[in-house]
């Protein structure tokens, strides 16, 4: 009989769970936090630097301009948006699958995608060239007519699309987080920490009924969450097929993003969960080398994935007979821009191949590596998909190169400032690993139920 | 001035009689004593879900569902209504000869509003059914949201008797018994 390995290790009780997750929250934290805390924080103020200088010169400080008019902004959002997706996996569609083993990641998983849409959102806004104007977005009465939004436009799905996630990834975030807060606020001593976890629990109570209620909201919100996340990264790539761009009109694309959006956003999940246990090393027991091992299996199933969907953009565009069509992936392939093509490919591809040995799926350095890889393969994809299918589409007279700027740069690294910030500030000031959801499952794999004190 | 804020909006709760348990196994065995012996407000106080609890005090599945259903209904209604009305209605324009009422490409914010509705009226109907926000409830015991369980009978019970409850309780093992308000 195949045993099942153990979701917790170390013969954990009910009252060491409760002490190991909340004492990071409640300690203060070592010079190894402070030091990664104020670096990440030097690369935010950097960003904020970069876009406050956009915003108030304007666009011409980024590389945009005909013919590729959508440039850093749209990729790093794009990429950003995708990075949210597999929070929403693991906490939503993990749980309707009933995986025990989404417990103990699950909430900083989410925690990722609330951060991740926050980091994406920030880029069209900033794309539009007047962000102080990005209310017109919105559908509000105004007194121009009153002169509303275009719902034809996938620009406005996506507006719909993101701002609904960003809501309801937000909501289902913090309603997982309720009754640890709860835990949280009973076991302080200082009156202002009560306080303040007192107030963001809501006065929870733990109840029978409560949690017979809280338990049906927590499923129904997960299941609403499926068809939105599916949703949302298809809208994004609407926003791409539905124009006429030879190699953006095409019908393989929602299912192509979502595949690598759940790809990119797990590799980004393995790599904050390297940083997270190295940084908190009583973690390890709750986010094992099992949980790693699960998450870079689907890493390369999705991997195949996307390289399936390269192929077969390969193949209907010879087999469409369109010449502008065959053009661009030529172009793709052998044009100007190829390295940025190939480094995809070997990034998004070829490596996550390794993950076919268990010792490189089980190895920390080698994951590590291997995520990092993955998440520039991601970021190439859609410089790939944005800049080659623009740079040159049906007159030559028209044809032209991409050049990033400073600004490109600095908004496209900057951003992770902005990420990693929010992330480590979470990590120490909210209960990082469910609570209330792992002890239910201490004793999967554990023999006898003796870890059950 | 925040001190005197905060004691006029803590929540007022009931005295009753609370047994406290360290085996979650024995306040199930006890919870299906209470309920025999005709108890009906009763309920149990755990750091985490436990699916035995509904049976044992005689919860009944959750409605929330049903406002889930509902308000994703009325999403559906308020998203067809709203496209119409600002796109056919109110102030038609023609956007490269599509039909005022492009039904086919209103699908995607209609379907944000449905999902929009559903899930934020699934967490006010939670906020009402467990009676959210509540300021500094009283507490029986602070371990209660860590590894420790109760059962908890408020005064105002169907046949409340301290006697006979706290023979219940100590019959099934509790670890405590003691008068709290909740």
């Amino acid at each position: 009989m195949i045993k099942r390995t153990p979701l917790v290790l170390g013969k954990k009780t009910y009252q060491d769970v409760t002490n190991d997750i909340c004492s990071l929250v409640e300690k203060v934290p070592g010079p190894k936090f402070f030091a990664s805390l104020i670096s990440v924080k030097a690369l935010f103020v950097f960003y904020l630097i970069v876009m406050g200088m956009i915003v108030a010169r304007g666009m011409g400080l980024m590389g945009v301009n005909n013919p590729v008019n959508w440039g850093t902004d749209i990729i790093t959002f794009v990429f950003w948006i995708g990075i949210g997706h597999a929070g929403t996996l693991i906490s939503a569609v993990l749980f309707l699958f009933r995986q025990k083993w989404r417990t103990s990641i699950a909430r900083t998983a989410e925690a990722m995608t609330v951060f991740a849409v926050m980091t994406a959102g920030l880029f069209p806004i900033l794309h539009t060239g007047r962000p102080w104007l990005a209310f017109w977005l919105l559908p509000y009465p105004n007194q121009r007519g009153p002169l509303w939004v275009n719902f034809r436009s996938p620009l406005v799905w996506d507006v719909f699309a993101v701002s609904t996630y960003a809501t309801v990834s937000l909501v289902f975030w913090y309603i997982g987080m309720i009754p640890d807060l709860a835990t949280l606020r009973d076991r302080a001593k200082n009156k202002w920490r009560k306080r303040i976890y007192g107030a963001l629990s809501l006065g929870w109570r733990g109840t029978g009924r409560n949690w017979n209620h809280y338990e049906m909201v927590y499923m129904l919100l997960a299941a609403l969450s499926t068809p939105l996340v599916l949703s949302v990264h298809s809208i994004v790539s609407f926003d791409f097929a539905v124009s006429i761009i030879p190699g953006w009109h095409t019908t393989i694309f929602p299912p192509y993003f979502v595949a690598g959006a759940i790809f990119s956003g797990f590799a980004m999940v393995v790599t904050l969960m390297v940083i997270v246990r190295a940084l908190v090393p009583e973690f390890k027991n709750y986010v094992t080398i099992g949980h790693m091992e699960a998450m870079n299996k689907i890493i390369m199933a999705t991997g195949l994935m996307v390289g399936y969907a390269y192929g077969s953009e390969k193949f209907v565009a010879w087999y469409s007979g369109a010449p502008y069509e065959q053009y661009v992936f030529m172009n793709r392939a052998i044009g100007p821009y190829a390295w940025s093509y190939w480094l995809m490919v070997v990034c998004n591809v070829v490596i996550p191949q390794l993950f076919w040995l268990k010792s490189v799926r089980t190895s920390i350095p080698l994951m590590f590596v291997i995520s990092i890889f993955v998440n520039i393969g991601m970021w190439f994809e859609r410089y790939v998909i944005v800049v080659t299918s623009l740079h040159r589409d049906f007159l030559p007279s028209s044809w032209g190169m991409f050049h990033m700027t400073f600004f490109d740069f600095g908004a496209l690294i900057g951003s992770f400032g902005m990420f990693l910030f929010l992330f480590l500030l979470y990590i120490r000031t909210l209960p990082a690993i469910s609570i209330s959801e792992v002890k239910p499952v201490l004793n999967v794999g554990h023999e006898g139920g003796e870890n059950n004190a | 001035m925040l001190d005197s804020l905060f004691s006029a909006l803590k929540a007022k709760g009931t005295d009753g009689l609370a047994g406290i348990w360290t085996d979650e196994k024995k306040l199930i065995q006890a919870a299906h004593r209470l309920r025999e012996a005709g108890f009906v407000k009763f309920d149990a106080i755990t750091p985490f879900p436990m699916h035995e609890i509904d049976e044992a005090i005689g919860i009944p599945r959750s409605y929330i569902p049903w406002v889930t259903f509902i308000f994703g209904f009325v999403g559906l209604a308020f998203g067809l209504w709203f496209t119409w009305w600002t796109s056919a209605y109110n102030w038609p324009l023609n956007v490269g000869g599509k039909p005022m009422w492009s039904l086919p490409a209103f699908i995607p914010v209609i379907f944000e509003c449905v999902i929009l509705f559903a899930a934020l009226s699934s967490v006010g109907a939670l906020f009402v059914s467990a009676g959210l926000p509540k300021v500094d409830p009283p507490v029986i015991d602070p371990d209660l949201t860590s590894h420790k369980f109760a059962l908890f009978v408020p005064e105002n019970d169907r046949g409340y008797d301290v006697a006979k409850i706290e023979e219940i309780f100590k019959e099934f093992g509790a670890d405590e018994v003691k008068k709290a308000e909740f």
